[in-house]
């Protein structure tokens, strides 16, 4: 028991670890390690070459050196794309891609092949996505290529057809003829603009620039927030074709605001706390387990972290739970968004607060020093303040070259929750058996609850239970666990659960079982002794076996309670249901066929004996109409009732009461026409007849 | 005993009485007459199997009497409509009577056949 105690407890400690650390965490080897898994070839090569850049452009962020070897069967792809004159934007568009990493050769007649077509395209363009294929082409193969002299003929014009994609709420269009806006499209417009700006032979009009910039603006006013000032874009999930989900979307605009950072250079004023609050949308992530997030993560942060924006620093723990006892230091890393060391800087630990309390600050502001072989800032000792317990730790970034402010985001300060876990000392532990007075003492046993214990004690019904210890911190000042529970169990497995109260440093708890015979349902006999003391900062938990009191409590009365049932095991809830037998009627006893056909038969004689009476009647037909107008309605009268009766068997056969009401109402209004007309008719002739 | 000759010419003479009167029924009330034997008989064909098997498809069987007996009963209205010494129904035409009896035919067995089963 105390062993399964001990390790619920670690359980606990571990979940409140994993807790404290959803604070955002750099980059680290972990992610190294799962691109590798997640990046990995089919047969020497991946499925497209989209696929196949993702993996290499991850792998060149990550600095992964051990990366499998592709590049081979990635240019023996590229330059059949390229080669090819047959492929589409698309495809040329992520062939060049794959290429500006793989670094391939491309011939000079191929590249001068893919400008034609791509110009080309660009002047059929008429979406979004089609623009965006080729100028980025375009972009990527002047990169690429140094000889080939690439322009855009009509800048400005492509400029502005771009442009009319967009909408007033910062949102874009895929086409002219989609009403629906996206943000996503808004970073793959953002990318284009971008491209186009800088393929432009000439200056691009100031106007437009300007326009562009205030779209940003816009896209940020739709930006979504989080309390700890995490940032994203998402849109509306209007059908499942055109939505991409935050992450996609949010890393869109990135490539896209990027882009256009790059080609308008410190036109684009984006505050320090927005690229803070998108990096750290892309770090709470953690470690993506789909390829195509995994991209999405690195090369968005890569682009957050490169020189176009200040780049932020993450300040991060190791461990946010410390043991006074073993005295631990407090450790803190501060480093960019890719795991990369940041300049010299200073980190003050400027307040620390009782979780969920905002009083006054309990420490000093001070600094942490810096070791430089592990590159972590150290808190060697933790201020006298700090007792066992959790606690918000306020940290402040302080950059001790002021004029790289510009270039670094250090954030305002970074509250980290911190558990101090320590050994309590556990002191004056003792039992005792009391007369009803309390003075007098009947037994007294010490109790050493660090190690074992076998007290066996007896007591009637007139005496008490008096059990006591004292629980001290590191520091030496009261300790209240979460748990401090008294158990007795007698030996029919009745248990009875009681709180240790304390006041102070000393808990005591005392039974009088002159009032407790009740609820012990008279039982007399032998009762198991168990106190459990835990809590989450306490090191040493514990659940111990005390012993045993012998307990003689009166005959019971005439309607005293009964003990409940014992319940069963309770384990058993989770085992295997009785099975479930159904039981079905037994069928009814049905009669010999033959009986029913004979009785069949016998249902059909008195039809026989009608028609051979409407003989024996001379029945005849000679009423009926003989013009050839009347005699038609006579004739689709008889068929329409055939017809009811007809749609009355298929009733019973297969169809249902619905079918049947819809079909009856056709007929049923066709038969009253033709029936209103042949016995109007009838009526007309005998009246006829009548007065004749 | 000795009652039984004059008592069995009694029965005889109304019969006959009897036969000759009905004999003097117009030929269509004779029909209506003939169709309602029929229903009633067919009705009590099913009751008798009834009473051998057991009522077991309880639906299936109250729908065989009541579509025969209902049948009748209709045959019997449209009788009484269209006999012309009845006065009660001297200005309703037959061929009226006959689209009524029509009408209450088709609705029955769209219930009848709804109960079937």
């Amino acid at each position: 028991m105390p062993r399964s105690l001990s390790g619920f407890l670690v359980l606990l400690l571990f979940v409140s670890i994993c807790e404290a650390a959803s604070l955002f965490q750099p980059i680290s080897d972990s992610h190294g390690s799962a691109a590798l898994e997640l990046f990995t070839p089919d047969h020497g090569s991946f499925k497209s070459l989209e696929e196949t850049y993702e993996a290499l452009r991850t792998f060149e962020l990550l600095g992964i050196e051990k990366k499998p070897d592709v590049t081979a069967t990635a240019c023996r792809s590229i330059s059949e794309t390229v080669g090819s004159s047959s492929s589409a934007p698309k495809e040329l568009f992520y062939a060049l891609k794959a290429n500006s990493i793989a670094k391939c050769k491309i011939n000079e007649k191929a590249s001068q092949g893919i400008i034609t077509r791509l110009n080309a395209a660009i002047k059929g363009a008429s979406l979004l996505l089609d623009f965006y294929y080729s100028v980025g082409g375009l972009v990527l193969i002047k990169d690429q290529s140094s000889k080939a002299d690439v322009h855009l003929a009509d800048a400005e014009g492509v400029f502005r057809s771009v442009k009319a994609f967009s909408q007033s709420d910062g949102r874009w269009r895929y086409s002219s003829n989609n009403p629906e806006s996206s943000a996503f499209a808004s970073g793959i417009a953002l990318e284009t603009l971008a491209g186009i700006v800088s393929l432009a032979s000439s200056e691009i009009d100031q106007s437009l620039i300007n326009t562009l910039k205030n779209d940003i603006r816009k896209l940020f006013d739709i930006v979504e927030k989080y309390d700890d000032g995490v940032l994203y874009f998402d849109d509306k999930q209007l059908d499942d074709r055109d939505y991409e989900g935050p992450l996609s979307t949010t890393s869109s605009v990135v490539r896209g605001l990027t882009a256009f950072a790059a080609v308008t250079p410190g036109s684009l004023n984006l505050q320090g706390d927005k690229i803070l609050g998108l990096a750290k949308f892309f770090l709470g992530i953690g470690v993506p387990g789909d390829a195509k997030d995994f991209f999405n993560q690195i090369d968005s942060l890569s682009c957050l972290e490169s020189d176009r924006f200040s780049i932020p620093l993450i300040l991060s723990l190791p461990s946010t739970v410390l043991s006074l006892t073993k005295k631990d230091s407090l450790k803190v890393r501060v480093n960019t968004l890719l795991g990369s060391n940041a300049p010299t800087l200073t980190v003050k630990l400027v307040g620390a607060f009782n979780s969920g309390s905002k009083d006054a600050s309990l420490v000093e502001s001070q600094e942490l020093k810096f070791d430089e072989e592990a590159g972590v800032h150290i808190l060697n000792n933790l201020p006298k303040s700090i007792d066992v317990g959790s606690y918000t730790f306020v940290f402040e970034i302080v950059l001790h070259e002021p004029e790289r402010e510009k270039v670094y985001y250090t954030g305002s300060q970074t509250e980290v929750q911190i558990y101090v876990t320590g050994l309590i000392k556990i002191e004056n532990a003792e039992i005792t058996v009391l007369d009803s007075d309390l003075a007098s003492v009947e037994t007294q046993k010490k109790l050493d609850l660090a190690g074992q214990n076998a007290v066996s004690l007896s007591a009637n019904h007139l005496q008490k239970l008096r059990l006591s210890f004292q629980l001290t911190t590191p520091r030496g000042l009261a300790f209240k666990p979460h748990q401090a529970l008294f158990k007795l169990r007698h030996e029919s497995k009745v248990e009875h659960i009681f709180v240790v109260g304390n006041s102070g440093k000393q808990f005591e708890i005392v039974l009088n079982f002159l009032g407790l015979v009740e609820k012990f349902f008279y039982l007399s006999g032998r009762y198991e002794i168990k106190l459990t003391v835990g809590d989450a900062v306490m090191e040493n938990s514990l659940l111990r076996a005390l012993g045993h009191i012998e307990l003689d409590l009166p005959e019971p009365p005439e309607k005293a309670p009964r003990p409940p049932p014992r319940s069963a095991d309770p384990y058993s809830r989770y085992g295997p249901k009785a099975e479930i037998t159904h039981i079905f009627r037994a069928p009814e006893k049905q009669p010999p066929k033959e009986l029913s056909l004979v009785f069949l038969g016998f249902t059909i004689l008195p039809s026989l004996g009608f028609l051979i009476g409407l003989l024996r009647l001379g029945v005849n037909l000679k009423n009926f109409p003989t013009k050839a107008v009347p005699a038609t309605f006579a004739i689709l009268f008889h068929f329409g009732i055939g017809a009811v009766l007809l749609l009355y068997v298929l009733f019973w056969l297969k169809l249902d009461l619905f079918q049947t009401l819809k079909l009856l109402g056709f007929l049923g209004v066709f038969l009253v026409l033709v029936g209103h007309r042949i016995l109007s008719h009838l009526a007309a002739t005998s009246s006829k007849l009548k007065s004749a | 005993m000795g009652r039984t000759p004059s008592s069995k010419e009694d029965a005889q003479a109304l019969f006959h009485s009897l036969r000759s009167a009905y004999a003097a029924t117009p030929v269509n009330l004779k029909i209506i007459d003939l169709y309602v034997g029929f229903a009633v008989f067919t009705a009590l064909i099913q009751v008798v199997y009834m009473a051998i098997v057991g009522s077991f498809p309880f639906n299936s069987f109250l729908s065989g009497v009541l579509s025969c007996v209902g049948t009748a009963v209709l045959a019997v209205c449209l009788r009484i409509q269209v006999n012309k010494e009845n006065k009660d129904f001297k200005d309703l035409p037959p061929e009226r009577a006959f689209a009524d009896f029509v009408l209450c035919n088709l609705v029955l067995h769209l219930v009848i056949m709804n109960f079937l089963g």
